[in-house]
């Protein structure tokens, strides 16, 4: 239950963040510095959340069949494979490392 | 804007843009879908973010931080700092669109990466308004219709693992992130936020990193002065695929024009 609070408010926050735009007068958010920071924290975090869902296992980090789907989805990427198809081609490495034998 | 439906409309170049970009965005919903319900969330859950949170990046960063085992709190932080660009994006369509009434109210929902980018990517007022509803309204159906699929279809797969789902979300994030990196300064920020988090894990509970490499790549922001419009990029660029309505430069250049 307690991860529907949580959900509920992450949603609630999204929206205010794109009402703010809206809503406050321009001149307030006109401030260079804050569409940087926007930007960067945006790469920042989807770095971090990349790394994480390839290496971390709780506190621990591993070395799996996710290094596999990182490269694979690189190599999509590279290619300028679209989106889905860079999911299926992280999805399928790591299947087919974990059918090779390596967990 | 005279509503002139729907054969006129079609002929919209903006209203082109916003309808295979719909398509496009809509169809990784997919992903998505299936990769929150192996994450934990339920059905009703996953749908939740779909209808009411409507913005990819912060979707995927809170499925990804529950699937790591973090907790609700750190979720709901990574969800709601990927947020913040939304509010820059909401400032720039408002100067734009000038909604008003309960337009605005609307407007505010549908206000994503893409849409803000077949917006800002046409340079008549008119067509920069239907540009971002029919991109706003076409990728919120068809994200909320392919989500629902991509969440029925992973609660029937059994083992996530098997079938190589987490590593699907590694491919996910990876290209989330990848047109956000032109030129060296993105890459460096990104490597930089990639190391501080790899630096954390070890110490600190499940998700509290990424939290940590939002306050870094934060801090890197702040203090130097690069383009004032990087990372800010959508997944899927209206403009640089070969989309039927291709009038003007990539998003990113003419993101500036207001």
């Amino acid at each position: 239950m307690s991860l529907w609070v949580w959900l509920l408010l992450a949603c609630l926050f999204a929206y205010a963040w794109k009402l703010v735009g809206y809503l406050l007068p321009a001149s307030l958010l006109q401030n260079p510095r804050m569409s940087r920071v926007a930007g960067t924290m945006t790469i920042g975090l989807l770095a971090s959340l990349t790394i994480v869902n390839a290496l971390a296992t709780g506190q621990a980090l591993v070395l799996d069949a996710r290094l596999g789907a990182l490269a694979a989805a690189a190599a999509a990427l590279f290619l300028r494979a679209p989106f889905l198809v860079v999911v299926l081609a992280g999805a399928g490495a790591a299947a087919l490392l974990r059918l090779a034998g390596w967990n | 804007m005279p509503i002139t439906w729907p054969p006129k409309l079609l002929r919209s170049p903006a209203v082109r843009v916003g309808l295979s970009i719909s398509i496009a965005t809509g169809l990784y919903g997919v992903s998505f879908g299936a990769l929150s319900v192996t994450s934990g969330l339920d059905f009703w859950q996953t749908m939740a973010l779909s209808f009411l949170l409507f913005s990819g990046g912060s979707q995927f960063a809170f499925i990804g931080v529950v699937a790591g085992g973090g907790s609700g709190l750190a979720a709901m932080g990574a969800a709601t700092l990927l947020g913040m660009r939304n509010g820059i994006y909401g400032m720039q369509l408002n100067v734009l669109l000038r909604p008003r009434g309960w337009r605005r109210y609307a407007a505010a929902q549908l206000t994503i990466d893409e849409s803000t980018a077949t917006s800002t990517g046409q340079a008549d007022p008119d067509e920069q308004r239907r540009g971002f509803w029919a991109a706003g309204i076409g990728i919120f159906v068809l994200w909320n219709a392919f989500t629902a699929a991509g969440a029925l279809a992973g609660s029937a797969l059994g083992d996530p693992k098997q079938w190589g789902l987490d590593g699907a979300a590694v491919a996910a994030f990876l290209g989330l992130l990848w047109p956000r990196l032109k030129g060296g300064e993105p890459v460096a920020i990104a490597v930089v936020c990639a190391l501080a988090t790899v630096l954390a894990v070890p110490f600190v509970p499940a998700g509290v990193p990424i939290l940590i490499a939002a306050v870094v790549a934060a801090v890197i922001g702040w203090l130097s002065h690069g383009r004032q419009d990087e990372g800010l990029e959508p997944d899927i660029d209206p403009y640089t695929e070969r989309h039927p309505g291709y009038q003007t430069g990539t998003g990113t250049n003419a993101r500036g024009a207001k």
